[in-house]
């Protein structure tokens, strides 16, 4: 692989870039590989990343009925933060936000990782204690948050209304190394580093069967043949429950719509993220300048990739009420994402009970700001059949009663 | 250099003059003219700067697909960024700033970028910037952010209101060009309730600046018939600055309004949101020109042919003396004849295609003018503004053939069909080849809930070029959408049209054909975000093989007009680098808005006090007038504390729990949820929803009760009274009234479908007034009445109903502070006048009215747990040592199999205790139990959590309540808790219940 640095687009300036390879191949399928990975989004590819990485394994492909990076790892908001409740959650989040750190630089492509702090703010007297005892738990898990007044939310946000007559600001969980990273980019960065250690990224090919042998995966009938595999790692979001279908299993999940907006770009106004969540909406601006905002879920499941607009009205009231200035703004564009939802509403991390294969799935609304955190830990699961990160997010933990719920302190979900 | 024709201009009025300042400079124009075409008449070319290189721009386009003539319109409150100049209307005062610039609009600093294009090509920044790390967020992201974003964010409040509208329609014509005219009127005259609505300020479309003759009448005239006739029709409601900006599921669409934009002396709300739902849809939406791709695309002065020919004709605009038309249809020669009618030179028609044989070419030739074939542009030359261009053979590779000195370019590449709105909602569609655009496939229309389409297009939306076609299409469409509505048409012939006949157009997506990576560099497909041919390729190159990979790496298509102009062009530019067809390729995602709406439209009326609707209980402006600090509770507000003059919060709440402790409070519980349970199944509902018996209960008595979740999760709690053997009033929480109403009847309309029992929430029809204290009952005998108060009438938890001081009530002997207690319900009406009864009573006992956060430390100093505190959706009951409220006797009851779980038996699970520090302090709130050593991922362990924690004005010192791991087992164990500053507090655990353990207090 050839490195990009700002020279080597010197270079290839000086010959209309004609010179520039392909981020990753684009291979025909092999017979069989070591692993298989089913979905190259965000948590597919750094799971082969990783599985490279930390665990030499290679002989690996990522197949992916579209394209990649095309399902909710190219259509979030792009928040990446750590000031979880529970502790194992606050574990891989901040594994993850620890590994976004240095990302462009692990993976010679730059996913504008930026820093530029989180805050969520507390409106009601039980949102400041819910808020208060996370910077508690964070205290003991090596998370860096602090709870601030709302003097300080409004110097850190300057646009922001923290007199509004229905819900004052009463002061906000603050984590100053959370951020946004560029979300297309991490998909990206990931697949060309997974093609560079010799793995196939196979796009268009979408898995139509699983095949097993005495209780154990043996492979996976797509639409470009048969594959075989000795693990399966299954990392395709609200299709999960097809997948485990096919195996012969159930999935405590639903699968919802999730929709977002952004508006037309204007002048840095805003250099922090800002949730909201008794008025329900959050906010943040990207390096083009548009306004990223993010809203609630449908109430039914569907699979449409669209939702209901009263949805988008509730935010975008939410975050006018919140930021003033934003009114006069237009909204350039909404989108809809199919989010796979579990019952206490944190991802299942973990072996099936098919040997040899593995789910991760059941990130929500909440998994981009996971993704090199639940790569890591899920590589290690495949690879080592455990890992800390991923032990309390097994399967079994909802036939146990073990929910790790994180709406619970301040109803913040993800 | 542009400016106005002596004569013509369809749209303007002459005779008025409108002034308004471009970049602080005086300027005016006329009634009917937009921004873009005043800036034009005076001379003004340049209007902006693109996204990324800070090129110099014009204006290309005369309507909503405008990428490039954008502006900040209005100051203070009423200032706006990115508006379109071809879409703004002028008036009286009008302030226009240029954006994306600095020093100047015409001297650009950032204008570097385009000095080092080449070093900027599409996702340079994925590739660099990455050293040394900190710079990203210090350095590069900053000078990034600085130089990209387009207009200056707003500064201050909005100045103006916004307002949503409701409509049922049958049928919703977007579009209001003559196919949507047509289809209006046909669906009119057949008695459907129509909505026809058109984006900007003027009806027709583009028929009357084609010449179009309808029926042998100049199409104008056919216009202004049909519009009397719809004005006429009472079950047609038209609307003129109103754009349909989506539409969604089962006929839901978006209409955008500007009301006062143009006229901002009007008042009234600015924009409005219509809320539409529609049996059917018409789209007639007319079609987009695209540009063509040549090298120098850019300069100010290139224009869509339509758009020029837009200017001269509505506008009287002269683009230039001398303009050089360039396509590969014959569309484009109507703007040739336009300005040669109009007096202007057109110094050639270059015709990227092999012959020009159409009628329209055969008339620039007899008009003289000269008709090149099979020739391309080679360059535009210029800078600012266009000087020339150089020519050369199509089937080359861009060698000159030829130089023309001119001032415009006026560009045709062919028409795509606006096929937003149909897509939005599922709407397919199908690449077709002879003229070489995406079209809707009607056999793939979006569907309703019965499964039937419900948006059609109309005219050239569906594809048809001729006027002639367009009505026959728009004919079609509103006797399908009269079919699908179960109507019929009246049958009418559509009237007869005057078209030329037009030869098929070639597909031409670069020019020349041949030309080489220096060219490419030159040649725009998305003007404003600077997405150039060269830039798609080397996406294709690259590996960004799907098209939505190519638009997310480019940007292309991704500026604020969301690639009108670009998308086709860039499709096929990609399809050409991988050597596919251009339907392989396919589309990006149609989303909605068609154009950006405004977030003040979304949000409607709902800001400030209006933000989301207040509930207020019948004593809420007691706390008001009493300058009460009042809390969000759910949607009401409820009385924190009531300070006096000089009083802290924490000195006012002491004040209050005292008071209350030592003789009389008196508290407003109205929020209190009150939900009626009734029916001859009632018992045995509420047996399955709360943990305990509720069907054994009397008449005449109430009981605490716990719900909990199917997970087994405590989701509430409060008391239940039985009213009579069919009836039970149920008490919930504050916050919990609305979801545990909706729970009952989720599991009612859901599960229980058959069982007999009607719930109703009557949380709103009753005041609750807690009377509490040692003075209670003395209190409430003062006032008088015909009820027994007795201990031995009225014992603890039972209730009554009958007359206290001249007001009818119920009266609840229940206690959640430990004191004597009585829960007063009086109808709302009556309920402040109760309160004031009450207090004026209650001066001889100094009744102090409290607010909750004394309820909260009342029912912390007994050990009462609180929802929400000890709860937060993972505690069960039997965690809470509330296992005597659970009934061993009952088979099943929600919750019960979740709490059977091996987690939710699992010894080890934290248990409810008390815990004083050992200093007397107060513990932190939300501070955890720290135990030894770390886990698996270096966290430090834990084995407890504070739940609640108040000073504790009753006992002088800190309690708290908390669950610990085998708290209830280790009694008098000192433990530690974490501060957020990384120390630690010694707290004893004790017993929870902090005062009067016997209840002698509350059982007098």
């Amino acid at each position: 692989m050839r490195r990009y640095s700002a020279f080597a687009i010197a270079r290839e300036a000086a010959r209309y870039h004609q010179g520039w390879e392909r981020a990753w191949a684009s291979p025909e399928p092999k017979r069989a590989y070591d692993v298989i990975i089913v979905g190259a989004g965000g948590h597919g590819l750094a799971t082969a990343f990783y599985l490279g990485k930390n665990f030499g394994i290679t002989n690996v492909a990522v197949i992916e009925k579209g394209w990649l990076g095309g399902g909710n790892t190219g259509r979030n908001t792009t928040i990446i933060r750590s000031n979880y409740l529970q502790d194992p959650s606050a574990a891989i989040y901040e594994k993850a936000r620890s590994l976004y750190e240095t990302m462009s630089q692990d993976l010679n492509y730059n996913v504008m990782f930026s820093p530029r702090g989180v805050l969520m703010l507390a409106q009601t007297e039980h949102e400041v204690r819910g808020y208060t005892r996370t910077a508690h738990a964070n205290a003991l898990q090596g998370v860096k948050t602090e709870f601030v007044g709302p003097e300080r939310v409004k110097e850190i946000v300057p646009i922001i209304n923290i007199d509004g007559p229905r819900y004052p600001v009463l002061g906000a969980l603050w984590q100053a190394r959370a951020g946004t990273a560029r979300h297309d980019a991490v998909a990206w960065g990931y697949a060309r580093a997974c093609s560079d250690m010799g793995m196939d990224i196979i796009q268009k090919c979408e898995v139509t069967g699983v095949n097993t042998e005495n209780g154990a995966v043996t492979g996976v009938e797509t639409t470009r043949g048969t594959i075989g595999c000795k693990k399966l790692g299954v990392v395709v979001a609200g299709h999960s429950s097809v997948l485990a279908e096919m195996a012969g299993f159930r999935l405590p999940m639903e699968s919802v719509a999730l929709q977002a907006l952004v508006s037309e770009p204007i002048k840095p106004c805003m250099d922090c993220v800002v949730m909201a969540n008794t008025v329900h909406g959050y906010m943040s601006q990207s390096d083009k300048g548009e306004m990223v905002i993010g809203g609630g879920t449908d109430g039914y499941n569907n699979y449409t990739q669209r939702g209901s607009f009263h949805h988008i009205e509730e935010t975008v009231r939410a975050l006018v009420e919140t930021f003033p200035m934003i009114s006069r703004l237009k909204m350039l564009r909404q989108w809809g994402g199919i989010v796979d939802v579990t019952g206490d509403r944190s991802p299942i991390i973990s072996k099936a009970p098919v040997e040899g294969m593995f789910f991760n799935c059941g990130w929500g609304t909440g998994g981009f700001k996971a993704i090199p955190g639940s790569g890591w830990g899920f590589a290690e699961l495949m690879a080592r059949g455990y890992s800390p990160l991923t032990a309390e997010f097994g399967l079994n933990r909802f036939r146990e009663g073990r929910f790790i719920d994180e709406s619970v302190a301040a109803g913040v979900a993800h | 250099m542009s400016t106005r024709l002596a004569s013509g201009g369809r749209l303007i009025d002459r005779h008025t003059t409108r002034t308004f300042t471009f970049n602080g400079k005086r300027l005016s124009g006329h009634d009917g003219d937009t921004l873009a075409s005043a800036l034009l008449a005076n001379g003004q070319t340049l209007m902006g700067r693109s996204f990324k290189y800070h090129r110099p721009r014009g204006v290309v386009a005369s309507g909503a697909e405008e990428p490039n003539a954008l502006m900040g319109i209005g100051e203070g409150g009423r200032f706006e960024p990115n508006q379109r100049a071809t879409t703004t209307e002028i008036f009286d005062g009008l302030t226009a700033k240029t954006q994306n610039h600095w020093p100047s609009l015409d001297f650009d600093v950032g204008a570097v970028n385009a000095m080092v294009p080449r070093l900027l090509p599409a996702g340079f920044y994925y590739k660099t910037f990455m050293f040394p790390r900190p710079f990203w967020k210090h350095v590069f992201e900053p000078v990034i952010r600085k130089s990209a974003g387009l207009g200056a964010a707003p500064k201050d409040r909005d100045a103006d209101r916004y307002e949503h509208f409701y409509a049922h329609v049958d049928l919703l014509v977007a579009g209001g060009g003559i196919a949507g005219l047509q289809a209006a009127l046909r669906a009119g005259q057949a008695g459907l309730r129509v909505l026809l609505v058109e984006q900007t300020a003027h009806w027709g479309g583009r028929a009357p600046v084609d010449g179009v003759e309808i029926g042998g009448k100049p199409a104008e005239e056919w216009i202004n018939d049909t519009l009397q006739a719809l004005e006429g029709m009472e079950n047609v409601c038209i609307r003129t600055r109103s754009m349909a900006s989506g539409v969604y599921d089962h006929g839901y669409a978006l209409v955008y309004e500007r009301l006062t934009d143009h006229a901002p002396e009007m008042g009234g709300p600015r924009h409005r949101l219509w809320r539409v739902r529609a049996g059917q849809i018409i789209t007639a939406t007319g079609a987009i020109e695209r540009p063509l791709s040549f090298a120098g695309n850019d300069i100010p002065g290139v224009m869509l042919a339509s758009a020029l020919r837009d200017y001269v004709v509505n506008w009287g605009i002269s683009p230039g003396d001398r303009t050089v038309i360039v396509t590969n249809n014959d569309d484009a020669y109507r703007t040739a004849l336009v300005l040669h009618e109009a007096g202007l030179a057109v110094p050639a028609i270059v015709d990227a295609r092999p012959s020009a044989t159409g009628d329209l070419p055969q008339a620039a030739r007899e008009a003289g003018i000269r008709v090149l074939t099979g020739t391309g542009i080679a360059e535009v030359k210029g800078r600012k503004s266009v000087t020339g261009v150089v020519l050369c053979a199509q089937a080359g590779e861009g060698a000159a053939t030829d130089e023309i000195a001119c001032e415009a370019v006026a560009m045709s590449g062919g028409w795509s069909p606006v096929v937003h709105l149909w897509s939005h909602c599922g709407g397919k569609l199908i690449w077709d080849a002879e003229r070489s655009h995406f079209r809707p496939d009607a056999a793939r229309a979006p569907t309703g809930h019965d499964g039937k389409p419900f948006v059609i297009t109309a005219g050239a939306a569906s594809g048809a070029e001729t006027a002639g076609d367009v009505l026959a299409d728009a004919k079609t469409a509103a006797g399908a959408a009269a079919d699908a509505l179960g109507r019929s048409l009246p049958d009418l012939d559509a009237a007869g049209t005057n078209d030329p006949h037009e030869e098929p157009m070639a597909p031409v997506w670069i020019m020349p054909q041949g030309a080489g990576p220096a060219k490419r560099m030159k040649m725009w497909l998305d003007y404003q975000n600077d997405v150039k041919v060269s830039d798609v390729r080397l996406a294709a190159q690259e590996g960004y093989e799907s098209v939505e990979h190519t638009k997310r790496y480019t940007t292309l298509g991704m500026a604020t007009d969301q690639g009108k102009l670009s998308n086709i062009n860039g499709l096929a530019t990609l399809a050409g680098a991988l050597n596919a067809e251009i339907p392989a390729v396919g589309t990006t995602t149609f989303r909605p808005p068609y154009t950006p709406i405004s977030m003040g439209a979304i949000a409607g009326e709902a800001r400030d006090a209006t933000f989301q609707p207040l509930r207020r209980t019948p004593i809420h402006d007691y706390h008001e007038d009493q300058g009460a600090y009042m809390e969000p509770v759910g949607h009401w507000r409820r009385p924190y504390t009531y300070p006096k003059t000089g009083e802290s919060h924490a000195e006012s709440v002491h004040r209050e729990v005292l008071a209350t402790r030592n003789s009389l409070g008196l508290l407003d519980a109205s929020t209190l949820g009150k939900i009626l349970v009734k029916g001859p199944d009632a018992g045995k509902f509420l047996d399955m929803l709360y943990t305990n018996m509720m069907s054994t209960l009397k008449p005449g008595k109430c009981r605490y009760g716990l719900m909990c979740n199917e997970n087994g999760f405590l989701m509430d709690d409060g008391v239940v009274a039985r009213l009579d053997e069919d009836t039970f009033l149920v008490h919930t929480t504050s916050g919990g009234a609305e979801h545990t109403h909706a729970h009952m009847e989720d599991w009612l309309q859901c599960e229980w479908w058959d069982w007999k029992v009607h719930t109703v929430n009557i949380t709103e029809q009753f005041a609750q007034i807690a009377v509490v204290g040692p003075n209670a009952r003395k209190l409430l005998e003062k006032m008088g009445g015909d009820m027994d108060l007795s201990a031995e009438a009225l014992p603890f938890m039972g209730w009554a109903e009958g007359r206290i001081g001249g007001f009818d009530a119920r009266v609840f002997r229940i206690s959640f502070s430990g004191e004597l207690s009585y829960e007063i319900a009086i109808p709302a009406s009556q309920g402040r006048a109760f309160w004031d009864a009450a207090l004026e009573a209650g001066g001889t006992w100094d009744i102090t009215p409290y607010g909750t956060e004394a309820l909260h430390i009342m029912r912390a100093e007994k050990g009462f747990i609180m929802i929400g505190d000890e709860t937060d959706g993972t505690v069960i009951p039997q965690d809470l040592g509330l296992n005597w409220a659970i009934s061993k006797k009952k088979e099943d009851y929600m919750g019960k199999r979740a709490q059977a779980r091996s987690h939710m038996t699992d010894p080890t699970r934290w248990k409810l205790v008390g815990l004083e520090t050992t200093d007397g302090s107060t513990l932190p709130d939300g501070a955890y139990c720290i135990a030894a050593g770390t886990n698996a991922n270096n966290q430090r362990n834990v084995q407890g959590r504070v739940t609640s924690t108040y000073h504790s004005p009753t006992l002088g010192r800190g309690i708290a309540m908390g669950l610990v791991l085998n708290g209830p087992d280790r009694m008098g164990d000192i433990v530690e808790f974490n501060k957020v500053d990384g120390g630690t507090v010694a707290a004893k655990i004790v017993d929870p219940v902090f005062f009067d353990k016997d209840g002698e207090k509350q059982n007098v």
